[in-house]
Protein backbone atom coordinates (compact mmCIF):
# COMPACT_ATOMS: atom_id res chain seq x y z
CA UNK A 1 0.00 0.00 0.00
CA UNK A 2 2.15 2.81 -1.26
CA UNK A 3 -0.02 5.79 -0.98
CA UNK A 4 -0.83 4.49 3.41
CA UNK A 5 1.17 7.48 4.39
CA UNK A 6 0.12 10.07 1.95
CA UNK A 7 -2.60 12.31 3.68
CA UNK A 8 -4.43 13.67 0.75
CA UNK A 9 -4.67 12.66 -2.98
CA UNK A 10 -5.76 15.54 -5.31
CA UNK A 11 -6.69 14.66 -8.90
CA UNK A 12 -6.35 17.97 -11.41
CA UNK A 13 -9.00 17.69 -14.10
CA UNK A 14 -10.40 19.00 -16.94
CA UNK A 15 -12.90 17.61 -19.85
CA UNK A 16 -11.12 19.84 -22.38
CA UNK A 17 -7.26 19.55 -23.32
CA UNK A 18 -4.92 22.64 -23.23
CA UNK A 19 -6.68 24.84 -20.44
CA UNK A 20 -3.91 24.54 -18.19
CA UNK A 21 -3.80 20.84 -16.20
CA UNK A 22 -0.18 20.67 -16.04
CA UNK A 23 0.35 24.32 -15.68
CA UNK A 24 -2.08 24.39 -12.71
CA UNK A 25 -0.98 21.02 -11.12
CA UNK A 26 2.81 22.53 -11.07
CA UNK A 27 2.06 25.88 -9.89
CA UNK A 28 0.00 24.40 -6.92
CA UNK A 29 2.47 21.73 -6.39
CA UNK A 30 4.95 24.54 -6.06
CA UNK A 31 2.62 26.43 -3.71
CA UNK A 32 1.98 23.80 -1.61
CA UNK A 33 5.90 22.67 -1.13
CA UNK A 34 6.08 27.11 -0.55
CA UNK A 35 3.72 26.51 2.67
CA UNK A 36 6.06 23.98 3.75
CA UNK A 37 4.04 21.10 2.90
CA UNK A 38 5.62 17.51 1.62
CA UNK A 39 4.53 17.03 -2.00
CA UNK A 40 4.51 15.14 -4.62
CA UNK A 41 3.65 15.39 -8.09
CA UNK A 42 2.12 12.13 -10.69
CA UNK A 43 1.88 12.80 -14.30
CA UNK A 44 -0.62 10.05 -15.55
CA UNK A 45 -0.98 11.69 -19.51
CA UNK A 46 0.61 8.76 -21.48
CA UNK A 47 0.80 10.40 -24.81
CA UNK A 48 1.25 13.37 -24.12
CA UNK A 49 2.98 14.28 -20.97
CA UNK A 50 4.16 17.77 -20.07
CA UNK A 51 5.03 17.92 -16.54
CA UNK A 52 8.92 16.81 -16.71
CA UNK A 53 9.41 19.82 -19.36
CA UNK A 54 7.83 22.44 -17.18
CA UNK A 55 10.48 21.32 -14.25
CA UNK A 56 12.87 20.97 -16.20
CA UNK A 57 13.38 17.15 -15.54
CA UNK A 58 13.91 15.97 -19.38
CA UNK A 59 17.40 13.97 -18.55
CA UNK A 60 15.74 12.39 -15.20
CA UNK A 61 15.05 9.01 -15.49
CA UNK A 62 13.30 6.16 -12.64
CA UNK A 63 15.22 4.80 -10.13
CA UNK A 64 14.36 1.69 -8.89
CA UNK A 65 14.78 1.18 -5.17
CA UNK A 66 13.75 -1.86 -2.59
CA UNK A 67 10.46 -0.97 -2.01
CA UNK A 68 9.47 0.39 -6.04
CA UNK A 69 10.07 3.13 -8.58
CA UNK A 70 12.00 6.28 -6.23
CA UNK A 71 10.05 9.86 -7.63
CA UNK A 72 12.34 12.39 -8.90
CA UNK A 73 13.04 15.06 -6.24
CA UNK A 74 13.27 18.74 -7.18
CA UNK A 75 13.44 20.84 -4.07
CA UNK A 76 13.07 18.59 -0.57
CA UNK A 77 9.44 19.40 -0.14
CA UNK A 78 8.52 18.44 -3.96
CA UNK A 79 9.21 15.02 -6.47
CA UNK A 80 7.04 14.35 -9.23
CA UNK A 81 7.09 11.47 -11.04
CA UNK A 82 6.13 10.40 -14.68
CA UNK A 83 6.58 7.85 -17.23
CA UNK A 84 8.27 9.99 -19.53
CA UNK A 85 11.11 9.66 -18.09
CA UNK A 86 11.00 6.02 -19.47
CA UNK A 87 10.57 7.55 -23.06
CA UNK A 88 12.45 9.24 -25.64
CA UNK A 89 10.81 13.03 -25.67
CA UNK A 90 10.00 13.02 -29.63
CA UNK A 91 8.71 9.52 -29.89
CA UNK A 92 5.05 8.96 -29.68
CA UNK A 93 3.78 6.69 -27.46
CA UNK A 94 1.34 4.99 -29.49
CA UNK A 95 -0.58 2.78 -26.51
CA UNK A 96 -4.48 1.82 -26.65
CA UNK A 97 -6.36 1.41 -22.95
CA UNK A 98 -5.45 -1.46 -21.57
CA UNK A 99 -1.69 -1.00 -21.76
CA UNK A 100 -2.10 2.51 -20.44
CA UNK A 101 -3.92 1.53 -17.64
CA UNK A 102 -1.85 -1.09 -16.50
CA UNK A 103 0.79 1.79 -16.78
CA UNK A 104 -0.94 3.66 -14.43
CA UNK A 105 -1.79 0.89 -11.59
CA UNK A 106 1.95 0.35 -11.73
CA UNK A 107 2.31 4.55 -10.94
CA UNK A 108 -0.19 4.78 -8.14
CA UNK A 109 0.74 1.15 -6.37
CA UNK A 110 4.66 0.67 -7.15
CA UNK A 111 5.92 3.86 -7.10
CA UNK A 112 7.56 4.54 -3.48
CA UNK A 113 5.65 7.64 -2.17
CA UNK A 114 6.57 7.87 1.03
CA UNK A 115 5.45 10.29 3.76
CA UNK A 116 3.68 12.74 2.08
CA UNK A 117 1.14 15.68 2.85
CA UNK A 118 0.11 16.04 -0.69
CA UNK A 119 -0.52 13.67 -3.54
CA UNK A 120 -1.22 16.05 -6.99
CA UNK A 121 -1.78 13.77 -10.00
CA UNK A 122 -2.26 15.19 -13.37
CA UNK A 123 -4.27 13.80 -15.88
CA UNK A 124 -4.46 13.81 -19.74
CA UNK A 125 -8.77 15.51 -21.28
CA UNK A 126 -11.25 12.94 -20.76
CA UNK A 127 -13.49 10.85 -19.53
CA UNK A 128 -12.07 7.74 -20.78
CA UNK A 129 -9.42 4.70 -19.95
CA UNK A 130 -6.93 6.93 -18.06
CA UNK A 131 -9.32 8.10 -15.71
CA UNK A 132 -11.57 5.04 -14.80
CA UNK A 133 -8.15 3.42 -13.76
CA UNK A 134 -6.46 6.31 -11.63
CA UNK A 135 -10.40 6.27 -10.09
CA UNK A 136 -10.58 2.36 -9.79
CA UNK A 137 -6.84 2.24 -8.25
CA UNK A 138 -7.45 4.72 -6.05
CA UNK A 139 -10.68 3.97 -4.57
CA UNK A 140 -8.58 0.67 -3.24
CA UNK A 141 -6.73 2.47 -1.00
CA UNK A 142 -9.72 4.86 0.04
CA UNK A 143 -8.69 8.25 -1.93
CA UNK A 144 -8.92 10.28 -3.83
CA UNK A 145 -9.64 12.74 -1.96
CA UNK A 146 -11.20 15.51 -4.25
CA UNK A 147 -10.49 16.63 -7.59
CA UNK A 148 -10.39 20.17 -8.66
CA UNK A 149 -11.46 20.73 -12.08
CA UNK A 150 -9.35 23.49 -14.79
CA UNK A 151 -11.55 25.35 -17.26
CA UNK A 152 -11.38 28.31 -19.25
CA UNK A 153 -13.81 31.02 -19.96
CA UNK A 154 -15.23 29.81 -22.82
CA UNK A 155 -18.59 28.02 -23.45
CA UNK A 156 -16.80 25.53 -25.43
CA UNK A 157 -14.31 24.29 -22.37
CA UNK A 158 -17.13 24.63 -20.27
CA UNK A 159 -19.32 22.20 -22.14
CA UNK A 160 -16.49 20.01 -21.85
CA UNK A 161 -16.29 20.55 -18.22
CA UNK A 162 -19.99 20.22 -17.49
CA UNK A 163 -19.14 16.29 -18.70
CA UNK A 164 -16.17 15.93 -15.94
CA UNK A 165 -18.17 16.78 -13.66
CA UNK A 166 -20.87 14.57 -14.32
CA UNK A 167 -17.83 11.55 -14.01
CA UNK A 168 -16.83 13.20 -10.88
CA UNK A 169 -20.38 12.62 -9.43
CA UNK A 170 -20.61 9.26 -10.80
CA UNK A 171 -17.71 8.29 -9.61
CA UNK A 172 -18.14 9.58 -6.03
CA UNK A 173 -15.29 11.80 -6.44
CA UNK A 174 -15.92 14.92 -4.09
CA UNK A 175 -15.05 18.22 -5.80
CA UNK A 176 -12.97 21.18 -4.51
CA UNK A 177 -13.97 23.35 -6.87
CA UNK A 178 -13.43 24.88 -9.97
CA UNK A 179 -10.72 27.05 -11.18
CA UNK A 180 -10.69 29.35 -14.34
CA UNK A 181 -7.28 29.86 -16.16
CA UNK A 182 -6.89 32.19 -18.75
CA UNK A 183 -9.34 34.91 -17.45
CA UNK A 184 -7.98 37.86 -19.16
CA UNK A 185 -4.97 39.42 -20.88
CA UNK A 186 -3.71 42.54 -20.13
CA UNK A 187 -1.49 44.19 -23.37
CA UNK A 188 1.62 45.33 -22.32
CA UNK A 189 1.71 48.56 -24.27
CA UNK A 190 -1.92 50.17 -23.36
CA UNK A 191 -2.62 47.57 -20.28
CA UNK A 192 -6.28 47.20 -21.92
CA UNK A 193 -7.36 43.89 -20.48
CA UNK A 194 -9.08 41.78 -23.16
CA UNK A 195 -11.02 38.62 -22.08
CA UNK A 196 -9.63 36.91 -25.00
CA UNK A 197 -11.44 33.31 -24.46
CA UNK A 198 -14.73 35.29 -22.89
CA UNK A 199 -15.09 35.81 -19.46
CA UNK A 200 -16.93 34.37 -15.73
CA UNK A 201 -17.14 30.97 -17.58
CA UNK A 202 -16.10 28.87 -14.28
CA UNK A 203 -18.07 31.29 -11.82
CA UNK A 204 -21.18 30.55 -13.56
CA UNK A 205 -20.33 26.95 -14.26
CA UNK A 206 -19.95 26.77 -10.09
CA UNK A 207 -22.91 28.49 -9.62
CA UNK A 208 -24.60 26.06 -11.86
CA UNK A 209 -23.23 22.87 -10.41
CA UNK A 210 -23.24 24.24 -6.82
CA UNK A 211 -19.58 23.59 -6.24
CA UNK A 212 -16.92 26.03 -4.69
CA UNK A 213 -15.22 28.70 -7.04
CA UNK A 214 -11.61 28.39 -6.22
CA UNK A 215 -10.95 31.71 -8.27
CA UNK A 216 -9.36 32.95 -11.70
CA UNK A 217 -5.70 32.69 -13.63
CA UNK A 218 -5.09 35.98 -15.94
CA UNK A 219 -3.29 35.09 -18.56
CA UNK A 220 0.40 35.87 -17.87
CA UNK A 221 3.21 35.41 -20.97
CA UNK A 222 5.78 34.94 -17.96
CA UNK A 223 3.94 31.93 -16.69
CA UNK A 224 3.96 30.16 -20.15
CA UNK A 225 7.69 30.93 -20.27
CA UNK A 226 8.48 29.31 -17.18
CA UNK A 227 6.72 26.53 -17.87
CA UNK A 228 8.72 26.40 -21.06
CA UNK A 229 12.45 26.44 -19.39
CA UNK A 230 10.97 24.60 -16.63
CA UNK A 231 11.65 27.74 -13.88
CA UNK A 232 10.02 28.20 -11.01
CA UNK A 233 7.39 30.77 -11.73
CA UNK A 234 5.90 30.92 -8.38
CA UNK A 235 9.60 31.77 -6.71
CA UNK A 236 10.83 33.97 -9.82
CA UNK A 237 7.55 36.40 -9.78
CA UNK A 238 6.45 36.42 -6.66
CA UNK A 239 4.25 39.52 -6.88
CA UNK A 240 2.89 38.93 -9.64
CA UNK A 241 -1.61 38.57 -10.02
CA UNK A 242 -1.08 34.96 -11.20
CA UNK A 243 1.21 33.72 -8.71
CA UNK A 244 -1.10 35.40 -5.78
CA UNK A 245 -3.90 33.66 -6.78
CA UNK A 246 -1.97 30.70 -6.58
CA UNK A 247 -0.85 31.14 -3.45
CA UNK A 248 -4.20 31.89 -2.17
CA UNK A 249 -5.67 29.01 -3.41
CA UNK A 250 -2.87 26.63 -1.91
CA UNK A 251 -3.49 28.19 1.59
CA UNK A 252 -7.67 27.65 1.00
CA UNK A 253 -7.00 23.87 -0.02
CA UNK A 254 -4.86 23.62 3.17
CA UNK A 255 -7.16 25.29 5.23
CA UNK A 256 -10.28 23.25 3.92
CA UNK A 257 -8.31 19.98 4.28
CA UNK A 258 -7.33 20.43 7.68
CA UNK B 1 8.01 -1.06 -21.24
CA UNK B 2 8.68 -2.19 -24.69
CA UNK B 3 6.37 -0.52 -26.59
CA UNK B 4 7.83 -0.56 -30.27
CA UNK B 5 8.08 -3.33 -32.00
CA UNK B 6 11.44 -5.61 -33.06
CA UNK B 7 13.97 -2.88 -34.81
CA UNK B 8 13.74 -4.64 -37.96
CA UNK B 9 10.05 -5.75 -37.71
CA UNK B 10 8.82 -6.71 -41.46
CA UNK B 11 5.40 -5.83 -40.54
CA UNK B 12 2.13 -8.20 -40.14
CA UNK B 13 1.45 -6.67 -43.89
CA UNK B 14 4.76 -7.78 -45.03
CA UNK B 15 5.05 -10.93 -46.90
CA UNK B 16 8.11 -12.24 -45.14
CA UNK B 17 6.28 -11.31 -41.83
CA UNK B 18 7.17 -14.42 -38.83
CA UNK B 19 10.06 -15.44 -41.92
CA UNK B 20 12.15 -12.63 -41.74
CA UNK B 21 15.56 -13.44 -39.32
CA UNK B 22 14.50 -10.46 -37.04
CA UNK B 23 11.51 -12.41 -36.60
CA UNK B 24 13.12 -15.45 -35.05
CA UNK B 25 12.48 -15.10 -31.16
CA UNK B 26 9.75 -12.95 -31.45
CA UNK B 27 7.24 -14.03 -29.13
CA UNK B 28 4.58 -13.05 -32.35
CA UNK B 29 6.38 -15.16 -35.19
CA UNK B 30 4.37 -18.37 -35.06
CA UNK B 31 1.08 -16.10 -35.51
CA UNK B 32 2.44 -13.86 -37.95
CA UNK B 33 4.06 -16.77 -40.40
CA UNK B 34 0.84 -18.74 -40.07
CA UNK B 35 -0.83 -15.86 -42.79
CA UNK B 36 -3.74 -15.26 -40.76
CA UNK B 37 -2.93 -11.37 -39.91
CA UNK B 38 -4.09 -10.33 -43.26
CA UNK B 39 -6.91 -12.65 -43.50
CA UNK B 40 -7.85 -11.30 -39.94
CA UNK B 41 -8.29 -7.75 -41.61
CA UNK B 42 -11.52 -6.89 -40.39
CA UNK B 43 -14.56 -6.86 -42.81
CA UNK B 44 -15.90 -3.00 -41.77
CA UNK B 45 -12.57 -1.94 -43.62
CA UNK B 46 -13.78 -2.57 -46.60
CA UNK B 47 -17.24 -1.78 -45.54
CA UNK B 48 -15.87 1.60 -44.76
CA UNK B 49 -14.16 1.76 -48.05
CA UNK B 50 -17.14 1.06 -50.32
CA UNK B 51 -19.40 4.12 -47.96
CA UNK B 52 -16.65 6.63 -48.31
CA UNK B 53 -16.32 6.28 -51.67
CA UNK B 54 -18.41 8.84 -52.92
CA UNK B 55 -15.81 11.30 -51.44
CA UNK B 56 -13.00 12.70 -52.98
CA UNK B 57 -11.15 13.94 -49.92
CA UNK B 58 -10.45 13.07 -46.61
CA UNK B 59 -8.76 15.15 -44.32
CA UNK B 60 -8.32 14.39 -40.71
CA UNK B 61 -7.29 17.14 -38.58
CA UNK B 62 -5.07 16.25 -35.40
CA UNK B 63 -3.03 17.33 -32.39
CA UNK B 64 -1.23 15.12 -29.82
CA UNK B 65 -1.90 18.18 -27.59
CA UNK B 66 -5.44 19.45 -26.36
CA UNK B 67 -7.38 22.91 -26.46
CA UNK B 68 -4.73 23.82 -29.26
CA UNK B 69 -7.66 24.44 -31.65
CA UNK B 70 -8.45 21.31 -33.40
CA UNK B 71 -12.23 21.55 -33.74
CA UNK B 72 -12.11 25.74 -34.06
CA UNK B 73 -9.77 24.92 -36.72
CA UNK B 74 -11.62 21.60 -38.44
CA UNK B 75 -14.64 24.14 -38.03
CA UNK B 76 -13.08 26.93 -40.13
CA UNK B 77 -11.62 24.77 -42.69
CA UNK B 78 -15.22 23.10 -43.22
CA UNK B 79 -16.97 26.54 -43.65
CA UNK B 80 -14.47 27.79 -45.92
CA UNK B 81 -14.55 25.00 -48.36
CA UNK B 82 -18.11 25.51 -48.11
CA UNK B 83 -18.23 28.77 -48.62
CA UNK B 84 -17.98 27.95 -52.93
CA UNK B 85 -21.43 26.51 -52.90
CA UNK B 86 -20.51 24.10 -55.74
CA UNK B 87 -18.57 22.62 -53.21
CA UNK B 88 -20.11 19.94 -50.75
CA UNK B 89 -18.41 19.24 -47.75
CA UNK B 90 -19.06 17.03 -44.28
CA UNK B 91 -17.29 17.60 -41.11
CA UNK B 92 -17.28 14.24 -38.94
CA UNK B 93 -16.51 14.86 -35.31
CA UNK B 94 -15.06 11.39 -33.38
CA UNK B 95 -13.76 13.08 -30.59
CA UNK B 96 -16.52 10.46 -27.89
CA UNK B 97 -15.51 11.86 -24.70
CA UNK B 98 -15.94 15.59 -25.27
CA UNK B 99 -17.30 16.45 -28.94
CA UNK B 100 -17.54 20.56 -29.55
CA UNK B 101 -18.14 20.60 -33.15
CA UNK B 102 -22.42 20.83 -32.04
CA UNK B 103 -21.38 24.19 -30.26
CA UNK B 104 -19.17 25.56 -33.34
CA UNK B 105 -22.13 24.55 -35.36
CA UNK B 106 -24.74 25.43 -33.56
CA UNK B 107 -26.21 22.28 -33.69
CA UNK B 108 -26.71 21.81 -30.05
CA UNK B 109 -29.69 19.61 -29.00
CA UNK B 110 -29.78 18.04 -32.51
CA UNK B 111 -30.68 14.33 -32.65
CA UNK B 112 -29.00 11.69 -35.43
CA UNK B 113 -32.20 10.54 -37.81
CA UNK B 114 -32.03 7.32 -39.23
CA UNK B 115 -33.07 6.38 -42.96
CA UNK B 116 -32.64 3.31 -44.78
CA UNK B 117 -28.99 4.21 -46.14
CA UNK B 118 -28.27 4.82 -43.29
CA UNK B 119 -27.56 7.61 -40.52
CA UNK B 120 -27.96 10.79 -42.17
CA UNK B 121 -25.91 13.87 -41.27
CA UNK B 122 -27.55 17.42 -39.76
CA UNK B 123 -27.13 20.33 -42.65
CA UNK B 124 -25.88 23.49 -41.78
CA UNK B 125 -25.82 25.12 -44.88
CA UNK B 126 -26.83 22.98 -48.31
CA UNK B 127 -23.84 22.36 -48.88
CA UNK B 128 -22.05 21.79 -45.15
CA UNK B 129 -23.22 18.57 -42.88
CA UNK B 130 -22.30 17.34 -40.08
CA UNK B 131 -21.92 14.19 -37.99
CA UNK B 132 -20.92 14.11 -34.14
CA UNK B 133 -20.65 11.87 -31.13
CA UNK B 134 -22.79 14.83 -29.47
CA UNK B 135 -26.27 14.50 -31.27
CA UNK B 136 -26.14 11.01 -29.61
CA UNK B 137 -25.97 12.38 -25.72
CA UNK B 138 -29.17 13.76 -24.77
CA UNK B 139 -27.93 16.36 -22.66
CA UNK B 140 -24.92 18.41 -21.99
CA UNK B 141 -24.34 17.00 -18.93
CA UNK B 142 -24.23 13.61 -20.04
CA UNK B 143 -20.46 12.03 -19.66
CA UNK B 144 -19.44 8.97 -22.47
CA UNK B 145 -17.26 7.63 -19.78
CA UNK B 146 -16.03 4.79 -22.10
CA UNK B 147 -13.19 2.51 -22.59
CA UNK B 148 -10.81 2.08 -25.73
CA UNK B 149 -12.84 -0.53 -27.49
CA UNK B 150 -16.38 0.69 -27.35
CA UNK B 151 -14.89 4.64 -28.46
CA UNK B 152 -13.81 2.31 -31.30
CA UNK B 153 -17.22 0.49 -31.70
CA UNK B 154 -18.61 3.99 -32.51
CA UNK B 155 -16.07 5.05 -34.24
CA UNK B 156 -16.19 2.85 -37.02
CA UNK B 157 -19.95 3.16 -37.01
CA UNK B 158 -19.72 6.56 -37.56
CA UNK B 159 -17.18 5.32 -40.67
CA UNK B 160 -19.89 2.94 -41.95
CA UNK B 161 -23.11 4.18 -41.32
CA UNK B 162 -23.31 7.64 -41.71
CA UNK B 163 -24.79 8.57 -45.23
CA UNK B 164 -22.81 11.30 -46.48
CA UNK B 165 -23.73 11.42 -49.80
CA UNK B 166 -21.33 13.02 -52.40
CA UNK B 167 -19.40 14.66 -50.99
CA UNK B 168 -15.76 16.90 -52.38
CA UNK B 169 -14.35 16.80 -48.84
CA UNK B 170 -15.04 15.16 -45.14
CA UNK B 171 -13.01 16.86 -42.69
CA UNK B 172 -12.96 14.98 -39.32
CA UNK B 173 -11.86 16.28 -36.04
CA UNK B 174 -10.30 14.09 -33.69
CA UNK B 175 -9.37 14.30 -30.05
CA UNK B 176 -5.98 15.24 -28.30
CA UNK B 177 -3.24 12.49 -28.19
CA UNK B 178 -1.93 9.38 -30.01
CA UNK B 179 -4.19 6.38 -28.79
CA UNK B 180 -7.10 4.39 -29.09
CA UNK B 181 -9.45 6.79 -31.18
CA UNK B 182 -6.70 7.70 -33.78
CA UNK B 183 -5.48 4.13 -33.90
CA UNK B 184 -8.90 3.28 -34.97
CA UNK B 185 -9.50 6.08 -37.06
CA UNK B 186 -6.12 5.23 -39.32
CA UNK B 187 -6.68 1.76 -39.71
CA UNK B 188 -10.17 1.98 -40.75
CA UNK B 189 -9.56 3.97 -43.32
CA UNK B 190 -6.72 2.10 -44.51
CA UNK B 191 -8.17 0.63 -47.48
CA UNK B 192 -9.28 4.52 -48.28
CA UNK B 193 -7.39 6.01 -51.50
CA UNK B 194 -9.44 9.06 -50.97
CA UNK B 195 -7.58 9.71 -47.79
CA UNK B 196 -5.39 13.23 -48.16
CA UNK B 197 -3.74 13.31 -45.19
CA UNK B 198 -3.50 14.82 -41.88
CA UNK B 199 -3.81 18.15 -41.26
CA UNK B 200 -1.79 18.95 -37.93
CA UNK B 201 -3.00 21.82 -35.30
CA UNK B 202 -0.23 23.21 -33.34
CA UNK B 203 0.54 26.53 -30.59
CA UNK B 204 4.05 27.85 -30.86
CA UNK B 205 4.97 27.20 -27.45
CA UNK B 206 7.62 23.93 -26.77
CA UNK B 207 5.39 22.67 -24.08
CA UNK B 208 2.61 21.96 -27.05
CA UNK B 209 5.34 21.58 -29.83
CA UNK B 210 6.50 18.58 -27.78
CA UNK B 211 3.13 16.68 -28.65
CA UNK B 212 3.69 17.89 -32.35
CA UNK B 213 6.78 15.90 -33.00
CA UNK B 214 4.91 12.95 -31.00
CA UNK B 215 2.26 13.32 -33.45
CA UNK B 216 4.66 13.48 -36.09
CA UNK B 217 6.57 10.08 -35.06
CA UNK B 218 2.99 8.51 -35.08
CA UNK B 219 1.36 9.69 -38.42
CA UNK B 220 5.23 8.44 -39.62
CA UNK B 221 4.12 4.73 -38.01
CA UNK B 222 0.57 4.54 -39.18
CA UNK B 223 2.11 5.43 -42.43
CA UNK B 224 -0.35 8.91 -42.46
CA UNK B 225 0.38 11.69 -44.92
CA UNK B 226 0.92 15.30 -43.51
CA UNK B 227 -1.15 17.45 -45.68
CA UNK B 228 1.00 20.49 -43.35
CA UNK B 229 0.97 21.81 -39.81
CA UNK B 230 -1.21 24.71 -39.02
CA UNK B 231 0.11 27.36 -36.20
CA UNK B 232 -2.66 28.42 -33.92
CA UNK B 233 -2.34 31.15 -31.82
CA UNK B 234 0.42 33.00 -32.80
CA UNK B 235 0.37 36.27 -31.72
CA UNK B 236 -1.88 38.83 -30.11
CA UNK B 237 -3.15 42.18 -31.39
CA UNK B 238 -4.45 44.60 -28.83
CA UNK B 239 -8.06 45.94 -29.98
CA UNK B 240 -7.53 49.38 -28.21
CA UNK B 241 -3.94 49.86 -29.20
CA UNK B 242 -3.20 47.51 -32.35
CA UNK B 243 0.15 47.03 -31.05
CA UNK B 244 1.13 43.37 -31.00
CA UNK B 245 2.44 41.00 -28.21
CA UNK B 246 3.09 37.44 -28.05
CA UNK B 247 1.17 35.13 -25.43
CA UNK B 248 2.50 31.83 -26.18
CA UNK B 249 6.25 32.33 -26.38
CA UNK B 250 7.60 30.34 -29.38
CA UNK B 251 10.94 29.78 -27.34
CA UNK B 252 12.07 26.91 -29.29
CA UNK B 253 11.51 28.61 -32.63
CA UNK B 254 7.57 28.21 -32.98
CA UNK B 255 5.79 25.73 -35.16
CA UNK B 256 8.15 27.05 -38.01
CA UNK B 257 11.27 25.37 -36.67
CA UNK B 258 9.42 21.78 -36.50
CA UNK B 259 8.01 22.23 -40.08
CA UNK B 260 11.87 22.99 -40.83
CA UNK B 261 13.61 19.55 -39.29
CA UNK B 262 10.55 17.71 -40.74
CA UNK B 263 10.62 19.10 -44.21
CA UNK B 264 6.73 19.34 -43.37
CA UNK B 265 4.68 22.55 -45.03
CA UNK B 266 3.51 25.39 -42.84
CA UNK B 267 -0.01 25.87 -43.89
CA UNK B 268 -0.64 29.33 -42.19
CA UNK B 269 -0.22 31.15 -38.52
CA UNK B 270 -3.74 32.10 -37.31
CA UNK B 271 -3.56 35.01 -34.75
CA UNK B 272 -4.88 34.74 -31.40
CA UNK B 273 -8.73 36.73 -31.98
CA UNK B 274 -11.67 37.25 -29.91
CA UNK B 275 -13.37 36.97 -32.47
CA UNK B 276 -12.88 33.17 -33.58
CA UNK B 277 -13.57 32.35 -29.67
CA UNK B 278 -16.52 34.47 -29.88
CA UNK B 279 -17.57 32.75 -33.13
CA UNK B 280 -17.18 29.14 -32.12
CA UNK B 281 -18.90 29.72 -28.67
CA UNK B 282 -22.01 30.94 -30.44
CA UNK B 283 -21.84 29.00 -33.18
CA UNK B 284 -21.54 31.81 -36.06
CA UNK B 285 -19.66 31.55 -39.02
CA UNK B 286 -16.48 33.83 -39.49
CA UNK B 287 -16.76 34.53 -43.08
CA UNK B 288 -20.81 36.07 -42.52
CA UNK B 289 -19.99 37.74 -39.46
CA UNK B 290 -16.32 39.49 -40.15
CA UNK B 291 -15.11 38.85 -43.95
CA UNK B 292 -13.01 41.72 -43.49
CA UNK B 293 -10.95 40.71 -40.92
CA UNK B 294 -7.38 39.66 -41.29
CA UNK B 295 -8.16 36.28 -39.06
CA UNK B 296 -10.14 35.51 -41.66
CA UNK B 297 -8.48 36.07 -44.97
CA UNK B 298 -5.10 33.82 -42.96
CA UNK B 299 -7.84 31.24 -42.46
CA UNK B 300 -8.40 31.01 -46.15
CA UNK B 301 -5.15 31.45 -47.06
CA UNK B 302 -4.77 28.36 -45.02
CA UNK B 303 -7.73 26.68 -46.90
CA UNK B 304 -6.57 27.23 -50.61
CA UNK B 305 -3.29 25.54 -49.50
CA UNK B 306 -4.38 22.34 -48.35
CA UNK B 307 -7.32 22.02 -51.52
CA UNK B 308 -3.95 22.48 -53.86
CA UNK B 309 -2.45 19.97 -51.89
CA UNK B 310 -5.57 17.25 -51.93
CA UNK B 311 -6.08 18.38 -55.65
CA UNK B 312 -2.95 18.10 -57.14
CA UNK B 313 -2.80 14.62 -55.26
CA UNK B 314 -5.78 13.45 -57.87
Amino acid sequence: MSLQKVKCVLLIISGKGGVGKSTSAVQLALSLAEEGKKVALLDTDICGPSIPRMLDLNDCSVLQSERGWLPATITRSLSPSNHCFFTDENSAVIWRGPKKNSMIRQFINDVDWGELDYLVIDTPPGTSDEHISIVECLREQQKPDGAILITTPQILSINDVRRELTFCRKANIPIMGILENMSGYVCPHCSECTNIFSKGGGQSLAQYANVPYLGSIPIDPNLGECAEFGRNYIEQFKSSEAAQRFKTIARNLIEEVQ
Amino acid sequence: MNEKPPESCPGIGSQTAGKAAPCQGCPNAAFCASGQTSNALDPAVAEIARRLYSVRNIILVISGKGGVGKSTVATNIARALAEDESVSVGLLDIDVCGPSIPKTMNLEGEEVHQSSSGWSPIFVTDNLCVMSCGFLLPSLDDAVIWRGPKKNGLIKQFLKDVDWGDLHYLVVDTPPGTSDEHMSVVGYLKQCSNLKGAVIVATPQEVALLDVRKQIDFCKRVDLNIIGIVENMSSFVCPKCEKTSIIFKPTSGGVENVCESYNIPLLGKIPIDPLIGKSCDEGTSLYETDASSPTVKCLKEIVTHIVNKCENKL
